[in-house]
């Protein structure tokens, strides 16, 4: 079934120059290792198209049950150069979080899902 | 040696709650209080402020805060580490020293002064010798904007605050200094932490990390069941209770609101993450995925098994440089069509605009209530929609440009699509454009200098 990653995942973003960074934290250890499978550098330079024009990095922090993605060229130049309302890409976290992903259905039980 | 230290943050960037550093010594008990004064683009703020007045330059804030709050510093042995300094770390240095004989102080309280971090007239000397101070972002040369530099500061550790805090300064106060360093310094000096004690250095920086952005990591900022997080009126900002072993508990005062538990915690890890195998600083690199969180009851986690490296031979330094003008004007038009009529007006002022023939670098419309913050991840926004912002910015080179722009959005409100308001603020500002400009430089070019003065 698809589900919203909102119902999997909490998530923080924030800025360093041109580059986003969203902090992609599972709610439940068990839902971990589905953010490792679903939520995929691919899949997220898709999800943001028309906002990150660069390349996507994805680092695993299992000892956390998070994901850091680092989405370049995302903040119209950055910084005080950038003309954006979200110059800082504050609000990146959440844009993330619309994403849908795909969940077995003994996976959606296991984590309460339905 | 003190079984634990206790490190109160109590702001987390300049501008933050101006009553938070004066709760953080009333509300409990605390060995330190760190301030985290500097963002990347506050020196260059600061710069400008002391070229039109030699005694400024510094976080103003600083000194009625210490007034109001040395008094119960003295008396409970309080030490407090800010990087309020900016760029006359002496002129806030003597501020503070008069307020300390104001308050009758004399005698009592010595503070630190760390200085060294401007290199701003060593720039020329450097890149003559081939110290080019790349941009660590785009790889160019810093002499393609050498002419509009207007400050240039290296990230001091907190090597040198250790050294004042040894000489027996209680107040140490800093210019471009890490955020982090103002946590672990104290760390050092009260454990007697070696330099390469990587793994203990890593969980001083760590610790510096979760509490220098204030209360978010106490309940601020976060989307864990955020409705249900307390008293953010009253929110508690975060203390570090460190052991000599490098293992650290985050916490916050007894009865004070927000919360502190693992999620919230977590949120702050990995607020503003890089690669998180290699966070750098000039005292260490520390790894996040060797940290390890533990519930230790309420409003407490307990972090622990962090591991470090070996620091680099680098510095980060923090330049600023003027980058043209820009300027944003808003105007709000309400239901009916709110949205419709918001593209509608956009469209005719840029046709006033190309009409003028005006230059710009960078155009950006965004619609405040429809995509300004997801884009199109929002999707199409409701016909029905009560209200949308326009809201229009421009950047250049060319100020009159600007300038001009600034005078083609009020004349909308007459001349536009209608049921539209919010002009109430007059024309846009221009403002001037001060970018940053990270580079790298050798560790071996920098020397801290370390002053204790008597108050």
């Amino acid at each position: 079934m698809r589900v919203q990653l909102t119902k999997l995942a909490h998530a923080r973003s924030g800025d360093k120059g041109d580059t986003a960074n969203v902090g992609l934290i599972a709610l439940r250890d068990e839902g971990y290792p589905i953010l490792v499978r679903e939520v995929t550098a691919e899949r997220v330079k898709q999800h943001f198209r028309g906002i990150c024009h660069g390349d996507i990095e994805r680092f695993e922090l299992p000892n956390l049950g998070a994901l850091n993605f680092l989405l370049h060229e995302s903040l119209g130049g950055g910084g005080t150069l950038s003309l954006m309302t979200d110059a800082q890409g504050k609000t990146f976290s959440t844009a993330l979080l619309r994403m849908q992903i795909e969940v077995s259905d003994d996976e959606a039980r296991k984590l309460e899902l339905n | 040696m003190k079984e634990t230290i206790r490190i109160a943050a109590g702001q987390g960037f300049w501008g933050d709650l101006p009553d938070a550093p004066v709760r953080q010594v009333e509300g409990g008990p605390i060995d330190y209080l760190m301030l985290d004064y500097l963002a990347e683009v506050t020196m260059s703020i600061m710069q400008k402020q002391k070229a039109r007045d030699p005694n400024s330059g510094y976080a103003r804030d600083f000194v009625p805060l210490m007034k109001r709050i040395l008094p119960a510093c003295v008396e409970r042995g309080i030490k407090v580490t800010a990087n309020a300094g900016g760029v006359n770390v002496r002129g806030c240095a003597d501020a503070v020293v008069a307020v300390a004989r104001e308050l009758g102080l004399g005698g009592r309280v010595r503070i630190g002064i760390v200085a060294g971090d401007d290199i701003m007239s060593r720039l020329d000397e450097m890149l003559s010798r081939g110290i080019e101070l790349r941009n660590m972002d785009t790889g160019e040369p810093l002499s393609s904007v050498r002419d509009s530099i207007q400050s240039a500061n290296v990230y001091l550790g907190a090597a040198p605050l250790v050294e004042a805090l040894n000489q027996g300064a209680q107040i140490v106060i800093t210019g471009r200094a890490t955020d982090t360093g103002l946590t672990l310094a104290p760390l050092i000096h009260e454990f007697g932490w070696a330099a390469d004690d990587w793994n203990r250095l890593a969980a001083g920086t760590i610790a510096g990390h979760i509490i220098e952005c204030g209360a978010q990591c106490s309940g601020g900022n976060c989307q864990y069941e955020w409705r249900s997080i307390p008293n953010l009126a009253d929110v508690g900002f975060p203390i570090a209770e460190a052991s000599p072993d490098g293992t650290f508990v985050i916490t916050k005062h007894e009865g004070t609101g927000g919360r502190v538990n693992i999620p919230s915690v977590k949120e702050q890890l990995l607020y503003e993450m890089g690669d998180p195998h290699e966070y750098i600083t000039p005292d260490c690199v520390a790894d996040f995925t060797t940290i390890h969180l533990q519930d230790d009851g309420r409003d407490r986690v307990r972090v622990f098994g962090i591991q470090g490296r070996r620091a680099t031979e680098f510095l980060k330094v923090s330049i600023s440089y003027s980058a043209g003008y820009k300027a944003v004007g808003t105007l709000v038009y309400a239901w009916p069509d709110a949205y419709e009529k918001a593209q509608a007006a956009d469209k005719i002022l840029r046709a006033r605009l190309d009409r003028l023939g005006l230059r710009f670098d960078h155009v950006l419309t965004e619609f405040v209530g429809a995509n300004a913050t997801h884009g199109p991840l929002a999707g199409e926004p409701r016909a029905d929609a009560p209200e949308v912002q326009l809201r229009v910015g421009v950047r250049g080179q060319d100020r009159s440009a600007i300038e001009r722009f600034t005078k083609e959005i009020a004349p909308l409100i007459l001349t536009g699509p209608p049921a539209v308001t919010g002009f109430a603020g007059g024309r846009p500002k221009v403002e001037e454009i001060v970018a940053y400009w990270p580079a790298l430089i050798p560790k071996s070019e920098i020397n801290p200098k370390v002053e204790v003065l008597d108050a």
